[in-house]
């Protein structure tokens, strides 16, 4: 018996092996990823040897000119402050878009929305305003509003709510389609299902999404303080023109510090509340 | 007068198909009553269209003396005030602890402000513990509901049907995610409840041995169209077998 050649058992006939199939595909995505470097690397000129050549020389131009001074420290009492009110500000901007984000929310899920036309304008409402960025609403909000803090709201407000409104449709839809149900069989009218059902079942992943939002427009309202001249982003750019690098890089420092801390601290309360 | 009556009704819920087909059935209060019948066959539908979790598309259900295919959204919350459901998945408020979940089923008799934030009488909180103690799930009422085991929910879910006061429970499934044992302790709380308190019950049951054990009547269903309608012990084999649309030897229920 040991001589002899195991029988094969039998596979579908007339149909392309899945691992042959497999294959296949993993050489073609392979073939068009190294395709498509190639061509960008053409069309920007773009020298592979060349960028990574210049990689240490960019390390000791960091230090030489990024490396905090005396002159930087002496700037850190202001930089903290307008760090604070940058913080505060996209506290504020995420606590705000949540909740409106939230009750446009039920508008466009599955299990609670009102009607279906009603459902795909909100989901379609909350993706534009998500996909416009955030710099590209505050130019526009520039406009009217001008250089002021209502600017860098807006801009932060408009992203964060379209952003969210998105993801507490798929957690509500995701979390709490069977107790919804439940609750309307029992008689609940639409608003004692929302507060009594919903809410208990998502409220740990909203907070969850919200701290997360928090983070993100830090970060984001560096960049928008650079257009609307207020915040952290304001002190960044009237450094770094005066050519500044030293107290420039304190304040990416300073940003960069705070947004841990802030991630430390929302992992802590995730930890607590899940 | 029956408690419950379908009259003709069909439901599809594309114009291809048909969920249910000139379904007839009528139902005496305190009966205690098992739909059987494959997946699809329209059981779900039939449960959904009584509290009007699913609208019918045509003929007529009374319900305690009302066509309650007509009725308007404050007369459908009506309706679902008197009649309680348990689902296969419990559909609990899982974050939520026991009392408060068990609570929800006051819900429909609250105004709609104590009902949002959640404000329950004195006397609403105790008869929710009674209940629970009723249940044998007193060590449990603080307990946040993803502590419990699939068979303690289901009791919670039961708990919370009580609690609506209602004079019909409707049963999709209750024991289809159980294991034998719980599968039998919940068989015998809802049997003890259509007993005791005369709240007429209607089943969805895969298990036709469970079925034909428990209640004193059952409807089987094929296609969307009722097949059998009678006592348990007039179902024979063959029926059986055309319920499931299947041959001798082919059922688990054949196995021993």
């Amino acid at each position: 018996m040991s001589g002899e050649r195991a029988e094969k058992s039998p596979r579908p006939e007339n149909q392309t092996s899945v691992f042959v199939k497999r294959k296949r595909t993993f050489t073609l995505a392979f073939l068009a990823v190294a395709a498509l470097f190639v061509i960008s690397a053409l069309v920007t000129d773009y020298n592979v040897i060349a960028g990574f050549e210049s990689i240490p020389k960019a390390v000791v131009w960091i230090v030489k000119n990024l490396v905090p001074d005396e002159r930087a420290w002496s700037r850190l009492p202001n930089i903290l402050a307008k760090l604070a009110e940058t913080a505060l500000l996209s506290v504020a901007v995420t606590v705000c878009a949540a909740v409106c984000a939230f009750f446009f929310g039920l508008l466009g899920t599955r299990t609670t929305k009102i009607n279906p036309w009603i459902g795909r304008g909100v989901r379609i409402v909350a993706s534009f305003f998500r996909n416009v960025p955030d710099v590209v609403w505050a130019i526009l909000l520039l406009f009217s509003f001008g250089q002021n803090i209502l600017t860098g709201f807006f801009a932060l407000f408009f992203v964060t709510f379209g952003l969210l409104t998105r993801t507490f449709i798929e957690t509500i839809d995701e979390v709490s389609a069977d107790c919804v149900e439940a609750l309307q069989a029992t008689g609940a009218t639409y608003m004692q299902t929302v507060f009594q059902g919903i809410i208990p079942s998502s409220i740990a992943e909203i907070i969850s999404w919200i701290l997360y939002m928090i983070e993100t427009n830090i970060r984001s309202s560096t960049l928008i303080g650079v257009l609307t001249a207020t915040g952290i982003g304001y002190l960044f750019d009237l450094y770094y023109k005066r050519l500044d690098y030293g107290s420039a890089s304190l304040v990416v420092v300073s940003i960069v510090v705070l947004v841990i801390a802030i991630e430390l601290v929302s992992n802590q309360i995730r930890k607590v509340i899940m | 007068m029956p408690i419950l009556e379908f009259q003709k009704v069909s439901k599809s819920y594309d114009s291809k198909s048909k969920a249910l087909t000139d379904v007839s059935f009528a139902v005496e209060e305190g009966e205690f009553v098992s739909i059987i019948g494959p997946s699809g066959s329209g059981k779900s539908t039939i449960l959904r269209c009584i509290n009007r979790l699913v609208d019918a598309t045509q003929g007529a259900i009374v319900f305690d003396g009302q066509d309650i295919t007509r009725a308007n959204k404050k007369e459908i919350r009506q309706i679902r005030k008197k009649t309680g459901m348990i689902f296969q998945h419990y559909n609990l408020v899982d974050r939520l602890s026991v009392v408060e979940n068990v609570l929800h089923g006051r819900l429909g008799h609250k105004s709609a402000m104590a009902g949002v934030v959640g404000y329950y009488t004195e006397q609403e909180k105790e008869q929710a513990f009674q209940i629970i103690a009723k249940l044998g799930l007193t060590e449990q009422a603080y307990k946040r509901c993803d502590e419990l085991s699939g068979g303690q929910k289901q009791r919670v879910g039961i708990a919370r049907s009580i609690m609506q006061g209602p004079r019909l429970i409707l049963c999709d499934e209750p024991i289809a995610s159980l294991d034998p044992n719980s599968s039998k302790v919940i068989m015998d709380h809802l049997r003890n409840i259509n007993q005791t308190m005369d709240i007429t019950c209607i089943f969805n049951l895969h298990q036709v041995d469970v079925a034909i054990k428990y209640s004193k009547r059952i409807i089987g269903l094929t296609l969307g169209r009722i097949v059998y309608d009678g006592p348990p012990d007039q179902l024979d084999k063959a029926t059986i077998y055309e319920i499931y649309q299947s041959n001798e030897g082919e059922l688990i229920t054949d196995v021993g």
